[in-house]
Parts: structure tokens; sequence; C-alpha cells
């Protein structure tokens, strides 16, 4: 029996970041719980990833590994992870604020009689609960908050805790698990990939993002530019994802991704709680904005009070001429 | 094809950060002065979705419910005024303080008494709280399929065909009826309401509903019931300092930042 399970998640690289970083979080939370980590991991091909689970923090790795596991469903994944819960009797599960810890926490919660806080960005331990820090009111507030039930099923927030120094010498006991042919109700029929060209937004060192204060989707392409003489990603805020001047995959805030690069470059956005909600972790945050009263350089370490179009072609050839 | 859409009354999360102020001993968010509360975005959208599965459809009903104190009838009157037909209102003091858990319950409880509709749909999250838990919550008590965060909805014969937002991109997933949706905000605006049809609303039902009315034990429900508690809310603080680049051209102010950064050493 461990004190804590992470149920992680895996790509063509391996363990996720955030299943590395959940996976530190609970080798630090479960010294005051007295217990062993676990780590579960749904999938197929998972297998593979059970030795760096070992050095990155597990005693205990339990695989589902099925082909019917390829991708997330929720009624594929929801009795396989209720199955590994019931098995390791945890007193914490853990899992990503990803699209599949959003998905599943809150029914793996209820069909385990508990209940699940979601999108914590600091854990404690007081007594046998964990006290959770997380944001509300569209990051305008934070709340600390214990499920008072068990197990206590808490989704963590990417980049919000540290992983350990990865030490091979580890080992883990590797259970595979039964995994029983779900019966789908819902059917994923399809995927569509988004449109990206190389960097992804949550590895980027720098991010250039813009708001609706751009104007257009036009200007997108601007920034597209000054993206590639700084090798950075582009990003974009929800009102302009909404307004469709930039793609979803690329929203960065609360209802999209976090992104915590060395130096964010928030172009035209006026910094709503929501958006800070996603980048507020980043370790510099550098302002365009035309309106000096824009919440945006309350967050910032510098800032420039101008018309984004009259600096941003400016800007793009003193960041050449710099890098040269 | 009849569609239940769960909605709730919140401050309005376009609130100035200014305006928006915590009372931390009470841990409550005091309301804005002069900021009038809103039905939460994502369940305007989700309100649209059921609508726009109606239309589709060419009959059926779309109904709504919301649990809260007085001020929830606001966000049921605006469904009303969008084009839903009846309003349900969960009201009752023995379901104050409670948390997404008794929520879901009284909903879920609630929908049982009402009738179990062939779509049930939710906004991705509270805009207040922002947990996103109530929908999968009722789903799982109501034991339905559900598909969260969706961009897309479409009745597709007897079944729902749904685009779900992903981090790589978007899922289509195809659910028999009944089951359970949530609406993100990449879904598109909602219709909003002319004055002719707020009027129109006015002449709308709204049933009022007790704890004991849903069959819910008042232990179950509100803070006797909740599973999660609270123990501090209060408003996050930025320390930083913000260092504003001056210079009379944009030439001048786009040299000086690069300058900057690289003294920063963060270039």
């Amino acid at each position: 029996m461990a004190s804590i399970l992470v149920i992680g998640e895996t790509d063509d690289a391996g363990l996720t970041a955030p299943t590395l970083e959940m996976l530190g979080a609970a080798t630090r939370l479960s010294g005051g719980l007295g217990g062993a980590v676990a780590l579960a991991l749904i999938g197929s091909g998972v297998g593979d990833a059970a030795s760096a689970a070992a050095a990155a923090g597990a005693d205990t790795v339990y695989t589902a590994d099925a082909d019917s596991l390829d991708t997330y469903q929720t009624d594929s994944y929801l009795p396989v992870a209720q199955g590994i819960v019931e098995q390791d009797s945890p007193s914490v599960v853990l899992l990503a604020q990803s699209s599949i810890g959003r998905d599943l926490a809150p029914r793996l919660a209820t069909r385990l009689g508990s209940a699940a806080i979601m999108d914590s960005l600091a854990l404690e331990i007081e007594g046998d609960r964990v006290k959770a820090t997380r944001s509300c009111y569209g990051g305008n507030a934070r709340q600390v908050v214990t499920v008072q039930t068990d197990p206590q099923v808490i989704t963590v927030r990417p980049k919000s805790q540290d992983p350990l120094e990865a030490d091979a010498s580890r080992s883990a006991e590797i259970i595979a698990v039964d995994v029983v042919e779900p019966t789908l109700r819902a059917q994923t029929t399809g995927k569509e990939l988004a449109e990206s060209d190389g960097i992804r937004l949550e590895d980027a060192e720098i991010v250039v993002s813009g708001g609706r204060g751009l104007g257009g989707p036009e200007a997108f392409s601007d920034l597209e530019q000054l993206a590639g003489v700084l090798s950075a990603a582009v990003g974009s805020s929800r009102a302009a994802c909404d307004l469709g001047w930039y793609p979803p995959s690329q929203q960065v805030g609360l209802t999209g991704l976090v992104v915590s690069p060395t130096l964010y470059l928030a172009i035209a956005i006026s910094g709503a709680s929501q958006h800070m909600a996603g980048c507020g972790g980043s370790k510099n945050i550098v302002a365009i904005n035309k309106d000096p009263d824009a919440p945006i350089f309350g967050f910032s370490r510098f800032g420039i009070v101008d018309d984004y179009k009259k600096v941003l072609p400016a800007l793009e050839s003193a960041f050449a001429a710099a890098l040269e | 094809m009849d569609v239940i859409v769960c909605v709730k009354q919140i401050p309005d999360p376009e609130t100035p950060a200014a305006a928006f102020k915590v009372d931390e001993s009470a841990m409550q968010v005091l309301p804005a002065q002069g900021i009038s509360p809103v039905i939460s975005p994502f369940d305007a959208q989700a309100v649209e979705a059921a609508l726009r599965i109606k239309d589709t459809a060419g009959e059926g009903t779309v109904n709504v419910i919301s649990l809260g104190p007085d001020t929830a009838r606001d966000a049921i009157k605006h469904s009303l005024a969008m084009g839903a037909d009846e309003g349900y209102h969960l009201k009752d003091d023995a379901f104050d303080g409670g948390d997404a858990w008794t929520t879901a319950l009284a909903l879920s409880k609630a929908i049982q008494h009402i009738g179990l509709p062939d779509v049930l749909i939710f906004g991705r999250q509270a805009a207040d709280w922002d947990q996103g838990t109530v929908g999968s919550i009722v789903a799982e008590l109501l034991d339905l399929p559900s598909a969260t965060v969706l961009r897309a909805v479409e009745l597709n014969g007897d079944s729902i065909s749904v685009s779900r937002v992903v981090a790589d991109g978007f899922e289509n997933i195809s659910l028999p009826t009944p089951c359970a949706l949530t609406i993100s905000n990449e879904f598109g605006d909602p219709r909003y309401p002319q004055l002719r049809q707020i009027m129109q609303a006015a002449r709308k039902q709204v049933t009022e509903l007790t704890a004991s009315d849903i069959g819910a034990d008042a232990s179950e429900v509100g803070a006797a019931g909740a599973r999660v508690q609270m123990h501090a809310l209060y408003q996050p603080t930025s320390d930083v300092e913000v260092e504003i680049i001056e210079g009379d051209t944009p030439e001048e102010k786009a040299a000086g930042l690069v300058n900057a950064l690289r003294e920063a050493k963060i270039l």
C-alpha cells in the first residue's frame, strides 16, 4: 500500500513532465504520510517507461498495458484507474491537470466515494490531509482546501512542482494489471492534430504571445516572424483565440496551456487574471501595451508603453542585431 | 430531443482586478460595487449548445436548472430569454455551504425528479471556483457516458457528435443518448437575448424545488454533506516591480529593451 498513488501519463518520449513533477511532489509529501509512492501507467506500450518511473521516485509501478488503452477514453480508463486505486488503496491520488486528468479525476473520485480538488498549485501535509492551494475566480483569488474523504484525489497544475533528480540506482516493484476489454459508450472516432511548426509552447524558452489588443488575426504573422528571430513559440490569449485569430491549441491561460518560459513577451495583452493563470510562472514577463494602466505591467519585469505596431518592427531588427 | 442545462450565477468574471475584493475571515468574495452578477459564461455557451440541438432535432425541450440563492434565478431567466423552455431553481437553506460534490448530488437528484433528458449539458467549469467537476460528477452519479471540454456539439441522428479540446488538437467523439457534455470557451459566442425575448421569458415558468422536493436528505447536501473543506481564501500579490523602458522613438524603446534584457542576462 502506497500513501500516494500518481496516475501518470506517457508520450513518445516516455513519462511526461507533469508525471515527473507529480512523482517529485509525491516523494516529498509521502515522508509526512509515512508511506511509499506508487505510479499507475495506463495506455499502450507504457511498460517501457517503468524503469524511468523508478528513477523518478516511484516505489511501485502499476502498468495497465493494452491496445484498447492507446487513446484516452473515459469509459476505458475509468475502470482501470478505479481497479488500480482499489488494489493499492492509497490515501492520496494525484493526477495532472491535463486533458486526461481534468476528465478522469472527478469521475474517478466520485466512483471511489470521495471528491477531487482540481488544479492545485502547492501541496503540503497537515495531519493525514493534503492541503492544496489552488487558483479560483479566474486567478483573482487563491483558496486552500482539503478533501475530507478518502482517497484524496487532487490534480496538479503542470510546472507547479519540481521533479526529483533522476536516480538510476533506484528500483521499483512492477505490477502488471489485467485489463478487461472495456465497454465503450462514448467512442473516440478520430483526432485532428493542431498545426504546429516546431517548438512546443510548453517547452519553449521564449514565448511571444498576443492578445485582443492586436486588433485582428493578421498581426499574429508579425508575432510569428518575431518568434522566428528569437526561436520562440507563439501563444495567444483566450480572447484572441475565441475571436478565431489563433488556434485554441496555442491558448495560454486558465482554460488553455500553462507555460513558464525564461522570457514571456506579452504583446497587446491586458493581463486578465485568467491569462496570468497560464503565464504567471514565467521567469520574466515583458509587456508591450499602449495602455500604461494595463494590469499586465503589474506582473512584468520590463515594459514598453506604446502601440505594438510601431514597436514590433523595431524590436525585430534590434533582436536580430543582438542575436547575430 | 430533450436537453437539460445546469447553470450558475456568479460574480462577473470580467470584473477588473482592482475591483475584486475578498473578505478573508469570512472566506468570501465581496460583491464588486456597481458590477452585477452574470450567468457563468461557459454556462451561457452550454445553453446555446442545447438550443442548437433542439433546433436541429426540430422538437423537444430545453430546460435549465440552477442551484443557488435568490440571485440564481437571474441565470435561469437569462437562459429562458435565450430560448430555453422552463426553469428549475434549487433553493433551500439546506444547500448552503456546499461544495462541488453536494451541488452535483442535488442536481442529479433534481434531474431524476424532473425526468432524465436525452442530453445533459454543463459549462466546463463555473468561472468562480474554476473547479470543473460538477458535470462529470453528475454524469457518474447518473451512470451516463460523458465528454468534457467541448468546442462543438452536433446532433447526428440518434447520437451526439462532439469535438473535444485536448492539448495537441481535437478529438472527435460519438456518444449515445442519454449522455452528459461540458462546453468550453472555444464553442463560440452564445446568442444574446433581445428585449422582446427578455419580456417573453418573464412569462415562462420557474419552479422552485427544495431539498425534500428532490428527495435529498438535509444531511447529505450543503455544508453537512460537503467533502471538500476550505481553510483560507485570499488574493495573491505580485512582488514584481516593472521597469518601463523610455525612449523618444519606437526604435529607441526597442533598443533599450534589448539592452535591458542583455544586462539582466535574460537574452
